[in-house]
């Protein structure tokens, strides 16, 4: 009896779930919409993210409100990379693409061909000291043009230093709005990249056209 | 390390409107939806590692729920159970509408029971704590509730697929 009872109970939980199931509460849906715009509203939205398309996958695009703060290529693991913005800068991280519009809009202008500067607020937080002054320089370098490991240590004041003028590009928060892509060998050839030496390829291969 | 809040949302946002939707009904549950989850964020930071968050979450939204009832009843918070409210929902939009009814009838206490141990998933401690009532109290309103819509499911004949 004990047991025809706890069935017909797990019946009727699973049927009052049902009764109160429905309308998805997916990351694009009018619901999830809301909520970012009103967490955006009372000014809750530390960390703003969304993803955007490239030609080697999906790029992660974060923000806060001073400006992007992390662009992450698919090999770093997305969830990864917002579990350690989650520590690093807030844990009030939530996906809200209208956030990310303007930023959304310029990568696919450039990605096309069609966009040669990017014009949108940063925040340079997660990258300190001689770091943070070899990715102040990287924004001078313009569209098209490459600049040496050498060349960069030299610019940002610290001529000997170019295996750490190396380390500050492989871990530039922002690849592409700050194009450390755009740092090659003095030997000619292109050297290490976060997004992969394939996706570097592609970049120069794009500014040269 | 803490989890960036996207995570809570994804993992807790469905049993929170199920919550919800059993207090408030589907039209005003998805303005109490947002006013929970805003109330969270904002709190976040300061949860304790650890935490039980589905609780959490359930807890901030019963409250949510009780200022939305007070708002449009200005009817007194209750001291035990869950206030009455109205289902009036659409029933060819959703569905389920009988079982529902079924579930607003219940007495006050009964409806809060079942409501937060088995849409919010709570334990029976944390039931209790909600209705204000003991733990082996809320554990007697969860048996009979479910006791009584089991009987209206016999009775209408629904869900019988033994």
């Amino acid at each position: 009896m004990k047991t025809l009872d706890s069935r017909q109970d797990d019946q009727i939980v699973d049927e009052i779930h049902a009764a109160f199931a429905g309308g998805e509460i997916d990351g694009t849906g009018p619901l999830r919409t809301r909520l970012s715009d009103r967490a955006d509203e009372e000014g809750l939205l530390d960390v703003a993210y969304r993803t955007v398309d490239s030609p080697f996958g999906p790029l992660l695009v974060a923000a806060t409100p001073r400006g992007v703060v992390r662009i992450a290529f698919d090999s770093e693991g997305h969830s990864s990379v917002l579990g350690r913005l989650a520590a690093q800068v807030s844990p009030r991280v939530l996906l809200a693409p209208r956030r990310l519009e303007v930023i959304a809009r310029q990568l696919a202008a450039y990605f096309a061909g069609r966009l040669r500067a990017f014009d949108v607020p940063v925040d340079l937080q997660l990258a300190q000291g001689f770091r943070r002054t070899v990715l102040d320089h990287l924004r001078d370098i313009p569209y098209g043009a490459t600049e040496s490991y050498a060349a960069v240590a030299a610019a940002a004041g610290r001529p000997s230093a170019v295996r750490a003028a190396g380390g500050a590009c492989s871990n530039n928060p922002i690849p592409l709005v700050v194009p450390c892509h755009r740092v090659v060998r003095s030997d000619g050839t292109i050297g290490q990249y976060r997004g992969g030496s394939k996706a570097k390829e592609i970049l120069l291969a794009l500014e040269r056209a | 390390m803490t989890r960036p809040f996207e995570e809570i949302v994804a993992e807790h946002g469905l049993v929170v409107m199920r919550v919800l939707r059993s207090v408030l009904g589907f039209d005003d549950a998805d303005d109490a939806w947002s006013e929970t989850f805003i109330a969270a964020m904002r709190a976040y930071p300061d949860l304790r590692q650890g935490s039980n968050i589905r609780g959490w979450l359930v807890t901030i939204a019963h409250h949510k729920a009780i200022d939305q009832i007070r708002k449009t009843n200005r009817s007194p918070r209750p001291r035990d159970g869950l206030p009455d409210v109205a289902i009036d929902d659409d029933l060819a939009e959703h569905g389920h509408a009988g079982l529902r009814a079924a579930l607003a009838r219940l007495p006050p206490k009964q409806r809060g029971a079942v409501t937060y141990r088995y849409l919010g998933d709570l334990s029976y401690a944390e039931v209790a704590a909600l209705l204000g009532s003991s733990e082996e109290a809320a554990r007697r309103s969860a048996a009979d509730g479910i006791a009584n819509l089991r009987k209206w499911h016999r009775l209408e004949g629904i869900g019988e697929r033994r």
